[in-house]
């Protein structure tokens, strides 16, 4: 295998082991913030024990997600070394302004949150636990950001590096002057300018307008998408844990006072993630159709156009076992991609027939043209395919997703349900114990299809890793070799399984022995006292 | 001052926030194995409990701002430094590890093995961070398109082994003298006994280091020609106040001492930024392929936007260190949500 193989599978294994985890600590950190408002509002000491648990379980996810979050950083670096200095000029900013606005604020309050009990007042704890959870939110904003840019980036301009001798006269930077004296300057390329392998080193891209950039054109639609998303794995651990412990009978009043505050945020949360997702999906069908056709295994462009429930695509090979076309094989409700493309729910038959644009176009002529000069038109269909993602298993990955995405809304809207009836606490009932068992998967569920859409989402960008302007192999490190990257890899993996063995042991280890019911003994922490048990402090004094 | 010089400042400025803040951390490790009683083991750990995550931060926003401001560089050291920062990569992944799972058992034999990872990943991390450092200072072999040409054995050559070293000895005396002020009652005293070893380490190193780098150096004496008072100031500065450490560790003003060592840790930044400035990796033998704060670095916009981001987040960020540090001063007591 090759570097850049090579150092996609690492950076693939290294990605996903960490986005297991702050997800987990974004939508957990938003529980901890009402748990301890609700402490200050109704006093009972109750939730000052659900606080102090599920704090220890964000410290531990927390832990997991710091020490894997630093490869990320520098893996750029390390194994995409062309790609770092090719947006760099770009590119940086958002991870800078992580660590500055981000990092900071979440692990400085962080040792208040995890180690304040007895050092600050309650008041003081909720606004460590609020900067905490927005730190985290604010992390999320500027990786997405950064993400975003790879996928619709804007607000840029390619230019190219030349050396300029006395009398103004420009050479390529390949050229060797000899003795003569020249200065290096950055010339701006036109706009649409294809990036060439051979530019690679010369040819950087150029920020024009940091705002556009920030905000380009999908950053909103997948931001909303993406924090909703942790959201709704943040409630379903809460909604999980508390399950298992109304099945197991254990700490009762604990469990059903946190499975009804994550099963009202799950619903809320899926309910708008209906809403972000449509439109994340409309923005990739306006903005990167070779990925929208991708997931759907569409090759022909066409109105009434149809959506895919589930089923298969698998690649169409000719004799010498060239990639020609996509055959699929699946449940699908016709018409109804071009539907969603459109957008117009309310007028469907004039929707349907929205023309959605299939692989056999894309990436559009003029790009292959662009990028291939001297190729006929008819070896440019031939070469088109190498242009496409990864169409069968982004299809699954997409839909997968989407099929968990639906399950958690409704098993979400029937525990809301439950809880309207008061059923869900008759724990003895068998269609509720069949209901719990559901509930407690919910977590895991949440997490496959959180993988599955950021698989969606990068794999849907391949083979470019900045959309339609660098492939993902022109932006390997030129002087990493594959036996490097090979060890490093196995490393990681070898690690990242010992880190998720603690990490499951450690987390059942701390479900089991639950929330302590401290909050009304004495070993609630003295500053907490007159708060968590009413009038406490008048009997004292 | 351009906006370049501007963010060489501004990097330096955090990655010296690294190593003073994140130093005594690291020197922790190698201590921890000192002690064998598991008490005195979790006050060391507990005495930079709440505080060694945020200080990790320092590195990661200080490898995010040098990718903003001149990804050139980083994506140069980045990659020829490829082994050597997976390594510290591993180590520092092992770090947060070992302290946040020793306590989650009470095994002996749990909690030693994860005293050991602690201690090791917190050595080899120093050690590589100073291997790194070295290698800068020393320079190594670039090509005209800025790659590093060598593999992980051209970067352990001997003098930035030697500034590895001496990191290491630096970061053991950093935490011997935080951890005095955060212990009390015999592990103090314990600790004071062991600055007579850890102490004149450093005080070694740092001559042996300083000497040689100025005999051997290979560029060094041109920017000696241009910077005679600037670098000569700067040493004058380091040797007084490294060298005040053992007074104030005998009189018994330990604080004082411990802000002697850190601004130790400033005054060799210091020395190192003046010696390669305006270069950031200077490239040896063919020094014209050099990456310097120009060819290295952002377009004027994007470090101009940086600029601001910064003067607003920075205020911000020691904002927030030094109340986290006043709510945690005082000495280290184990409660229920100790490590």
């Amino acid at each position: 295998m090759n570097v850049e193989t090579l150092s996609r599978i690492q950076f693939a294994i290294t990605i996903s082991f960490h986005f297991v985890f702050p997800p987990m600590s974004i939508g957990l950190g938003v529980m901890l913030v009402i748990l301890q408002t609700l402490r200050l509002k109704t006093d009972k000491p109750l939730y000052l024990d659900l606080a102090r648990f599920w704090t220890k379980i964000f410290g531990l996810i927390f832990a997991i997600g710091v020490a894997t979050g630093i490869p990320m950083e520098f893996q750029f670096g390390t194994n995409w070394a062309h790609y770092a200095r090719f947006v760099g000029d770009i590119f940086g900013s958002p991870l800078a302004i992580e660590g500055i606005y981000a990092f900071f604020l979440e692990s400085g309050f962080l040792a208040l949150l995890l180690f304040g009990w007895n050092k600050i007042g309650p008041r003081m704890h909720l606004f460590a636990t609020c900067m905490v959870a927005l730190g985290a939110h604010f992390s999320a904003i500027w990786i997405v950001v950064a993400n975003s840019w790879m996928q619709t980036p804007s607000g840029y301009h390619l230019a190219r590096m030349v050396k300029v001798v006395e009398d103004g006269k420009q050479f390529p930077m390949t050229a060797d002057l000899g003795t003569v004296p020249y200065t290096v300057k950055e010339i701006p390329l036109p706009a649409g300018y294809i990036v060439q392998p051979a530019d690679m080193g010369h040819v950087r891209a150029v920020v024009d307008d940091i705002h556009a950039a920030i905000l380009n054109p999908s950053t909103i639609d997948r931001l909303c998408h993406t924090i909703l998303a942790c959201w709704i794995i943040g409630s379903f651990v809460v909604v999980g844990i508390s399950a298992w412990w109304l099945l197991r009978g254990r700490f009762v009043e604990a469990a059903r006072a946190s499975l009804k505050i994550g099963i009202i945020v799950a619903t809320i949360s899926c309910l708008l993630q209906m809403v972000a997702a449509d439109s994340t999906a409309r923005g990739v069908a306006r903005h990167q159709p070779t990925k929208l056709a991708a997931m759907e295994g569409l090759v022909q462009s066409q109105k009434e156009a149809p959506l895919g429930i589930i089923g298969w695509a698998r690649w169409e090979r000719d004799a010498n076992g060239n990639i020609i076309g996509v055959k699929d094989t699946t449940l699908h409700i016709p018409g109804m991609l071009s539907i969603l493309v459109s957008g117009d729910f309310l007028h469907p038959g004039l929707a349907s027939q929205t023309e959605v644009t299939g692989l056999a176009q894309l990436p559009s002529d003029e790009l292959l043209r662009a990028r291939h000069p001297d190729l006929s038109d008819a070896d440019l269909a031939k070469i088109r395919p190498r242009y496409w993602p990864n169409v069968p298993v982004l299809f699954q990955t997409y839909h997968l997703m989407i099929g968990i995405g639906v399950l958690l809304t409704a098993v979400s809207l029937l525990g809301c349900w439950f809880l309207k009836t008061g059923q869900l606490w008759k724990a003895d009932s068998k269609p509720l114990r069949v209901f719990l068992w559901v509930l407690v998967f919910c977590p895991l569920l949440a997490q496959i299809a959180t993988q599955a859409g950021w698989f969606t989402a990068e794999l849907g960008r391949q083979p470019w890793i900045v959309y339609e302007v660098l492939k993902t192999g022109e932006a390997a490190s030129a002087v990493v070799k594959a036996p490097q990257v090979l060890r490093s890899m196995v490393l990681f993996f070898i690690v990242y399984v010992l880190l998720t063995i603690l990490f499951v042991s450690l987390l059942t280890n701390k479900i089991r022995h639950g929330p302590s019911t401290s909050g009304a003994g004495d070993k609630a922490p003295e500053t907490w006292r007159p708060l968590s048990v009413r009038g406490a402090s008048e009997t004292k004094g | 001052m351009d906006l370049n010089t501007i963010w060489f400042g501004l990097v330096g400025v955090l990655l010296t926030g690294y190593a003073i803040l994140d130093g005594f951390d690291l020197g922790t490790g190698p201590l921890l194995l000192c002690t064998r009683e598991d008490r005195d083991r979790r006050i060391f750990l507990n005495a930079i409990g709440p505080i060694w995550n945020g200080n990790e931060v320092w590195l990661v926003t200080g490898g995010g701002a040098l990718f903003a401001a001149f990804p050139n560089v980083y994506a140069t050291v980045f990659s020829g430094f490829y082994d050597a920062f997976m390594l510290l990569l591993f180590a520092l992944i092992f770090r947060a590890a070992g302290i946040e799972f020793r306590g989650k058992r009470p095994e002996a034999g749990w909690r030693r093995t994860w005293d050991v990872a602690f201690a090791a990943s917190s050595l080899a991390s120093s050690l590589l961070i100073g291997v790194a450092i070295g290698n800068i200072v020393w320079g190594i072999p670039l090509n005209d398109r800025h790659e590093m040409q060598g593999d992980f054995l051209t970067l352990l050559r001997p003098y930035p082994l030697l500034v590895g070293v001496t990191s290491v000895a630096l970061m053991v005396m950093h935490a011997n003298l935080y951890l005095i002020i955060k212990t009390e009652g015999t592990l103090q005293q314990q600790l004071k006994r062991w600055t007579r070893r850890t102490v004149p380490a450093y005080l070694v190193c740092f001559v042996a280091l300083n000497v040689i780098t100025l005999l051997t150096c290979p560029h060094l004496q041109t920017v000696l020609h241009h910077r005679r008072w600037l670098l000569g100031g700067l040493a004058i500065a380091a040797f007084l106040i490294t060298f005040s450490i053992p007074r104030q560790v005998r009189s018994g003003y330990e604080g004082r001492a411990f802000i002697s060592s850190c601004l130790s840790i400033v005054t060799m930044m210091l020395l190192f930024a003046a010696t390669v400035y305006p270069n950031l990796v200077i490239s040896r033998p063919d020094l014209d392929n050099s990456l310097n704060i120009y060819n290295g670095s952002s377009t004027e916009k994007s470090l101009n936007f940086m600029f601001y981001v910064a003067m607003i987040g920075v205020p911000l960020v020691l904002t927030y260190t030094v109340s986290i540090y006043y709510v945690f001063r005082g000495k280290v007591v184990l409660t229920e949500e100790s490590y």
